[in-house]
Order: structure tokens, then sequence, then C-alpha cells
């Protein structure tokens, strides 16, 4: 066929924020087109811990991740689906005192702030919570709102929802290139040619690679963050439990398999879609654990894997409008931790494009942070995921 | 604390194709280690030879298994230095401490992680058992016809009380024989072929009949016929029972029977071991005519990834006999690549190797199709368990293709087959199938799941063990800086 | 039920192997597998599964299905086929998931 098929809005990208763009859209009666290289949460959005987290954010980020934390909590409504979100609380614990000046330096700026939603613990009551974890603990931050979700799960109900809603989602579509056409867009894919008077560039690990269509340059660094699970344990843990001064991220799912993430680094080829884990690497993730969580010593290890995202050295995404063209929006770079920002995301995306504009305060994240050079912004966020 | 240290080519399995490589590879010059699960060389075809009690009753096993002793005792005399019950979990070539010459290998024996580099990689892992995904299989009580095969060979235990075998192809009539003289009763043995195979295989025949399996294979099917109870064309199975086998009921044609048992031994045939070869990046290619995955490989071993040789039936199901001279390929190959022959030197060697694995291949597509598994016990329906470590049932498998789920990778996010520790082993050709039969496309189409590494499991304790590096100190994502 | 053949009742009389199983003392012979003990000493199942509860025993006996799990001197998840019985080893059944001790 050498048609052209015609939608209101294009998305690229089939992850999280793809999908929860494509329901919002699709809701509010937009002919919706979303276009996926692979398959619909193939990378970082299918894959990631499932950390549904307010805590710690980056302050920029924060409004945005308490505004999503309400969708969250009525999740079963939006996509009819409850994504496997238990609300367990998270938790950053203090394991020397040094992670013991970070956290209350954090809480302190979070209640100046009128931040309440962090609070902080003691080492009892850190104990009293998880009686497996070393006695060493210090005390810790806690979001008691906070959970986790399953991944995989929460990005096909949104979705199924989109779809129902009548978004068009096309799968193993590669966009090739785009051209302006009018006031509105012509996609070449590997599946066809495509219009629209909007579109939106959702493509995680890739989308520098679309942005760059425009002149939008951007210091996007692909990424593989690695996770390991386990068999199933008996139950000793309900909380997600965060490491401080160096990266964690623990929990026990309710199937009792402990996910072990944290941040540290794959080998990655985004090209070829491929990563390779990198074992001495993971053998420090080890040794964290075993330190935190000494019965952990046993644990079986059973899988690998590591999903290609996209990391902004600043440490916080692209949200918004192109800073060089009319009908472009941006939402992508989450730096390993987007997911829990998924169903807001759609929605800031959704009324930018409808309306023009979002309550939510979206500045710091503008495109054009990086225009003026090719340097990254200063300050580097002190929180690994 | 761990060790790490270097050789010019690890080999990943002591069964024939690895031990006839190892010989012919350092008969090279070349530095050699070898790696294997079990505490002695022999794969599975000759597991336990080195200590197996029936070794004064040398019938009882028959002259092919005792003919891969001199192969065993040349492997464990020659100078490749073998690590046995090593389990390897990783090969790493990116992320190597010597990338891009050297491949890092991880390892373990008796729970202690340990990393070795290799300029070469030989996979030789062989094969195990396919699936046979009938309701009950998976009772206490039921085990594969392999498993008996190992029990009796290594250990000369076997089963008593009522004993059935049940399935198809050479390996059941094998062990069937091997029971009769070592005075095993077999209640029934359930052939699953199916009726006029036989006679629809003509064009195969011929090649059959000058295989060098012909006149053997003949004499002990012959055998065992005699004196077993076969019952042939079952066209149906299923194992039944609480906590464990109690009683097979199975129908051929129009008749239906239980029979009380306490003893199943279920085979339909071996397949590849891909988990290690797909992880390591090695394509697979769906072999239609046996219904398994096979890592795609020339008649030297070369995969798609540079350095990695594959041989023996982990290439493809060929048997011992072939998978000597599969071995001895690769190792020709590789002694070329390093330096060690020129190409018209490994081209002689070939010739005669090309030639012994022509005999001993032949009459292979004959067999092949004989054998393959009947399409009722490789697509299964209802609540026959398919994924045996997380319990998952052809049922669901099926209603997950029918609200959308087009592959085996978003199968395993939705229903975690496949997510166990044997890492789809047991579950993986199954699910293909499965999807293909909903979907109506070919198995080549619905593809594979995804394998990573560790291929098999290590505790964290062992992985913590594991020396740093300078590059994994700093692979966070951030830098940490105080606020 | 499984039993051994002469041969392996003679060596297992000659050099026997004291194993523990689930509290019980059991005699292996030198070179069995801790599943083959298993099986040899009349035990079909080894392990409760940790999603159904439902009991399994050992089922390839080459260390690829996993079903042969067993707690061996206090290590969870050790594959009974794959791990040769030595002597004063203490073997238990491994339930689906048991309570941790803290």
């Amino acid at each position: 066929m050498n048609g052209i098929t015609h939608a209101d809005v294009i998305i690229i990208g089939g992850g999280i924020h793809g999908s929860s763009a494509a329901l919002q859209l699709a809701k509010a009666g937009k002919r919706v087109l979303l276009l996926e290289k692979n398959y619909v949460a193939r990378h970082a959005s299918g894959v990631n811990a499932g950390g549904v987290r307010t805590l710690t954010r980056h302050m920029a980020e924060v409004p945005l991740s308490l505004a999503s934390q309400h969708m969250w909590a009525n999740i079963q409504e939006h996509v009819d689906d409850d994504c496997g979100f238990e609300v367990t609380g998270q938790i950053r614990v203090a394991e020397n005192e040094s992670d013991e000046k970070i956290l209350s330096d954090r809480f302190t700026m979070m209640q100046s702030n009128g931040y309440i939603h962090e609070e902080w613990v003691d080492a009892v009551g850190v104990r009293d919570m998880i009686p497996s974890i070393t006695p060493n603990i210090l005390g810790g931050l806690i979001a008691r709102s906070d959970g986790a979700a399953d991944p995989y799960r929460t990005t096909t109900a949104f979705r199924l929802k989109a779809q129902q809603y009548g978004a068009d989602i096309r799968e193993g579509v590669t966009v090739k290139t785009v051209v302006r056409q009018g006031q509105g867009w012509l996609v070449d894919t590997t599946g066809g040619r495509f219009g629209s008077e909007v579109l939106v560039n959702c493509a995680g690990a890739w989308a520098d690679q679309i942005s760059a269509q425009f002149g939008e340059i951007v210091p996007l660094k692909p990424i593989a963050p690695m996770m390991l699970v386990t068999s199933r344990m008996p139950h000793f843990l309900s909380l997600v439990v965060l490491g401080t001064g160096r990266a964690l991220s623990f929990k026990q799912r309710t199937n009792g398999t402990v996910l072990i993430g944290g941040g540290r680094l794959a080998w990655v080829d985004r090209d070829r879609d491929i990563t390779e884990l990198d074992f001495r690497t993971l053998a420090d993730s080890a040794r964290t654990v075993c330190d935190l969580f000494p019965h952990m010593r046993n644990a079986s290890v059973n899988r690998g894997w590591a999903g290609i995202e996209a990391s902004m050295p600043d440490g916080i995404p692209v949200i918004g409008a192109s800073n060089t063209e009319q009908n472009l929006f941006h939402a992508f770079g989450f730096s390993a931790h987007g997911f829990q920002l998924g169903p807001i995301v759609g929605k800031i995306l959704s009324e930018l494009i409808i309306t023009g504009s979002t309550n939510l305060p979206i500045e710091p994240f503008n495109i054009s942070r990086f225009a003026a050079s090719s340097q990254a912004p200063a300050g580097a966020y002190p929180f690994a995921t | 604390m761990s060790q790490v240290s270097n050789c010019e080519v690890a080999i990943i399995g002591a069964g024939p194709a690895g031990m006839a490589a190892a010989l012919a590879l350092t008969e090279y010059g070349l530095d050699v280690v070898v790696f294997d699960e079990n505490p002695a060389a022999g794969g599975q075809i000759y597991r336990g030879i080195t200590s197996s009690p029936l070794r004064d009753r040398p019938q009882i096993l028959g002259k092919d298994y005792w003919a891969g002793e001199p192969l065993v005792k040349k492997f464990q005399a020659c100078d490749a230095q073998k690590i046995h019950e090593a389990i390897v979990w990783a090969v790493s070539q990116q992320t190597s401490d010597f990338a891009p010459s050297h491949f890092e290998i991880g390892y373990s024996v008796n729970a202690e992680a340990r990393l070795l580099h290799a300029r070469h990689v030989l996979v030789a892992t062989g094969a195990h058992e396919r699936p046979f995904p009938i309701r009950g299989w998976t009772l206490p009580g039921v085990i594969t016809g392999g498993a008996a095969q190992t029990l009796l060979k290594s250990n000369a235990i076997v089963p008593s009380d009522r004993i059935v075998l049940a399935g198809c192809g050479p390996l059941l009539y094998l062990i069937a024989w091997q029971y009769l003289n070592s005075g095993v009763k077999i209640d029934m043995l359930l052939d699953t072929t199916p009726k006029g195979r036989v006679l629809s295989l003509w064009p195969y025949l011929l090649d059959f009949v000058r295989s060098p399996y012909f006149l053997k294979g003949l004499n002990l099917v012959r055998e065992v016929n005699s004196k077993v109870n076969v019952v042939k064309h079952v066209s149906e199975l299923a194992a039944n029972g609480v906590d464990a086998l109690e009683s097979i009921t199975f129908k051929t044609g129009n008749q239906e029977r239980t029979v009380e048992a306490d003893h199943l031994l279920l085979h339909q045939g071996v397949m590849p071991n891909i988990n290690l070869a797909q992880a390591l990046g090695i394509t697979l290619n769906w072999n239609d005519v046996i219904k398994c995955w096979e890592p795609v490989a020339d008649i030297w071993g070369n995969t798609n990834v540079e350095r990695v040789h594959i041989a023996g039936d982990a290439a493809g199901i060929a048997g011992a006999w072939a998978a000597e001279s599969r071995g001895r390929l690769a190792a020709t190959d590789i002694a070329f690549q390093l330096g060690k022959l020129t190409e018209q030197q490994r081209d002689t060697v070939a010739v005669k190797l090309r030639h012994d694995y022509v005999a001993v291949t032949r009459g292979r597509e004959f067999f092949d199709r004989l054998f393959q598994p009947p399409v009722q016990f490789r697509r299964p329906t209802g609540d026959t368990v398919v994924c045996r470590c997380e319990e998952i049932t052809a049922s669901q498998v099926r209603e997950t293709v029918k609200i959308g789920c087009t592959g085996p990778n978003q199968m395993k996010s939705f229903l975690r087959c496949g997510m166990g520790p044997c890492q789809g082993r047991f579950c993986a050709v199954t699910v293909t199938e499965l999807i293909a039969d909903e979907r109506n496309v070919p198995e080549q189409d619905v593809g594979h799941y995804r394998l990573r590494f560790p291929t098999k499991p290590l505790t964290l304790g062992e992985l913590a063990a594991l020396p740093q590096t300078e590059d994994s100190i700093k692979a966070v994502v951030r830098l940490k800086k105080p606020v | 039920m499984f039993k051994r053949l002469p041969e392996s009742e003679a060596q297992l009389n000659a050099h026997p192997v004291a194993l523990k199983v689930n509290g019980m003392e059991v005699f292996c012979r030198e070179g069995d597998s801790v599943a083959a003990a298993l099986f040899a000493a009349g035990l079909l199942d080894c392990r409760d599964t940790p999603v159904k509860g439902v009991p399994r025993g050992p089922f390839c006996m080459m260390g690829v299905c996993f079903d042969c799990l067993v707690e061996i001197n206090g290590m969870p998840n050790q594959q009974g086929c794959m791990v040769l019985a030595k002597p004063g080893m203490n073997i238990e059944r491994q339930l689906g998931a048991r309570e941790v001790q803290t």
C-alpha cells in the first residue's frame, strides 16, 4: 500500500509514557497512532523494578510524582487492572553517619518545603519494620504510600485501555525519518508511512535520535541498569528497601521472589537491542545485599537481565514542548526512575496537546536546558534509583 | 577468595564432542581447559563409565556403552586441564576483563565462584530429554528414560514393582533392553509411534538400511518386542494419582485402558541444550523434523559469534559417534584460527573426519522422521502442566495467546512460564508450539525465550565473593555528591 | 520403589555412607548422588512446590529439571542429582517456602 495513514497524534515509543499518553489522548477523543519498534513494554518499561516511588525524588520531580501517586491510588479505575500495585512503603536506609546526614538533610529540606510524605524512622523503628536487616542500620527515610507494581502488566494495561478508546497501536514498526508536512508531520517507517498533526517523542533510549531530526541535540546516554531475581523465599520483607551511600533497590514480591536492582550498569548496544550483564559489578550488588541482609547469602539467583533505558546527565527527564518545532512534544530520559511517573506524564502530554498548557510545573524538564551548550547542566542528583 | 586464570581454549562439556575436541586440541599443542558438571567425564551417553558398578556384567549396558571407555581414558590422560563438578553460569565477551581478545567464563565448583579467561570457546553442552507434557507428568513416580539410564549406569539402581515405559525413540527400547538384561520386569511398553508412519517414510528407508544403526537397532527392538508387552500406536496417555503415580490411562485405536503402575518412564527424544548457546548470542533455528530449536553452525562448528564454536548434540542431535567427529572438526578449525594449522592442513585433516561424519549420520533422515514426537504430545490442552517450575497449564498458555500475547517473551511476562530455575529447558518448545498452534503460524516465526546469563543458578554469597574491579566500583547510574 | 542391583548393594555394604534424611538414618553407596540415595531409600518425592505445594521428586537426574531440590546441611535449593552424597550429610525435604529464622 502506498497510501499514508493519518491520525491526529502520532506517538513514537510503546513504553509506559507512550502508552499513557496514548490512553489520555484517545480518551479525550483524539485519533491516536502509536508506533513501537519491538513490542509494547519490550524495553525499560517492561523490565524495571516496578518501583512506585515518590521517596527522595529530585525536587523538580516531586510535584509530578505526588500527582502521579494519586493516579496510582486509583489505577484500577484508570486502566481496568490493579497492575499488581501494592502499597508496601519504600524506605531509604542509613548504613553509616554519612548516610544519616544525607537523609536528615533531605528530611529538613522537605519539611521546609511543606512536603510531609517522607518521614524519618529511627534505628529501632527500622528493625521493627524489617527484622531481617542488619542491626547496624542507623535509621531511614520512609514514604509509606509508596510501593511497587508489575511493570509489564502495568504498561500492557495502559496499552489495552488506550486501544479500548480507539488508539491504533502498531508493533514491529521502526521510525526511519520524520519530516514536516504543512503544520503537521509525515513519518516514514518500516511499516508504512503515517501522517499526523502532532508528534510525541516517547522513544526512550532512542529518543535523542528522534529529537536530533529536529535539531534538538540532547546528551542522552543509553544505559542498561541490571536486575537480579532469586528463586522464591519464605517471606521476610514487605517494604521496598533502598540504599543511600551505595546503590541498592531491594524488594520481595508477593510470590516470594526477591528483586535486586539499584542502578549498576550492564554493557549495552542500543542499535542491536542487546545488553551484557557485568558479573563483577553484580558481585558488588550481591555484597551490598549480603551486608544489609546477611541471610541472603544463601539466596539462589535464578535470572539476571538489563533493560535499555535513557539517562540524562542531570538525572531528570525531558518533558514538554519542543524548542524548535510546533506540534512536537517530548517525554523521555527518565534515567531509571520513570515508571511511577507514567500515569501523570500521559496526562501532562495530553493537556499540553489539547489545551496548550498544564498546571504542573514542568519548566525544569524543558529540552531547552540542553540547547545552550553540549555541557550537562550542573548539579548531579545525590540519590540513586 | 576467587581465582582468575587463563587458557587458549575453553571447552564446556566433557561428553564425546568435548572429549574428542580436547584430545585434538592438545595434540595441536593448545592450552585447553574443559569444564564438566559431573564428577567424571563421559557426558550423558557414557555417564558413570569410570565408576559404574556394572563393570563386571558388561552385557547389561551393552557393547556400545563400554565402547566409549577408551575415549574417556584417553581424555583423562591428555594434557587438557579438567575442572569437574563445574557449573558454568556465564560467558562474557564485552564485560570480560580482557575483552575483546578473551572471553570471561564464570563458573562455580562446590559453591565457590571463579573466573577463567579463554581466547576461544567450544560449546559442547550436549542434549537433554525433550518435554513430554501429559496429564500427571509431574507426579512423583514419573521420571524420564534418561533418568532411568543414569540410575542404572551410575548407581545400578532400578525401579521395582509395576513399571511402564512410554513414548518413542531408540532410547526407550535401549533402556527396556538393558532392564531385560538386568532382570528387571517391565509390565508394559507403550509405543506412541503413529500407525503407518514407517511405511510413509519409505523414501528414506534405503539410507537407513545402510546406516550403522540399522541392524543394531533392529535386533534390539526385536528382542524387546518378544519379551515385553509392547502396546503399539498409543495415541493418548495420562498419568493418574494424587500425591504419586497410581495408574496410567492410555488409548490405542478405539480402546482406552487404565493400568496400575508405580513407575512411568517417559521418553520421546532429546533436544540440544541451548541455554548457554543462546545466552552467548548464537542464532537458533527451528528444526521442523525433530521439532526443537537448534543453534546455527556450519560443519566446522562455527557460529555467528566470533571465536565461539559448537559441537556434538549441542549443535544438533546426531548421536555419540557424530559428536566425536564434530568435536574433532571444531578442534581442527579452532587450531587453524589460532594459527597452529594452515588452511590446507586443516582441510586435509577434515577429509576423513567429514567422511566419518557422513557415514555415522547416514539414515538420520529416516530416523528423525520416524521418531518425531506426535503432535498431541507436543501441543497439550487443558490442565496439562506446561511449565513444571511455575506450574502453568496448557489452557493458561492458550488463553493468554487468545488475549493478544504473540510470543514466548511476552508469555513469560504474563504468566511467569519460563521464569523458573530450569529456564525453559522443559517448557520452551511446548510454549513455542502452543503459541504457533493458537496463532496458526510456523514455530520459526514465534521464536524462543530470550535466555540470559546466569544459565544456571548461583547463590548471592557465591556471586559476592567474585573479585572487585575498578570499573565495578564506578558503575552506578550517578556519582555520589553531597546535597 | 527403587531397588539396588546386587553390585550396588554389595558396594553399599562394603563402604556404606551414612546420611540423615528427614531425621532418619539412611545408608547409600560411595558415588551415589543425593537424589539416587533418596530413590534407593524408598523416597519418590523430595520437595513441595512453592506455587501449589504439590509433591515433586527427581525427574531428569541430570541437572536440568530442578525438580530434585532439597535442603542439604541447611542450604536450600540444592539439586540432589548434582550433589554427591557425603558421610554425615543432613538432607531435608524442601517445603515450598518455609519461615525464615532471623
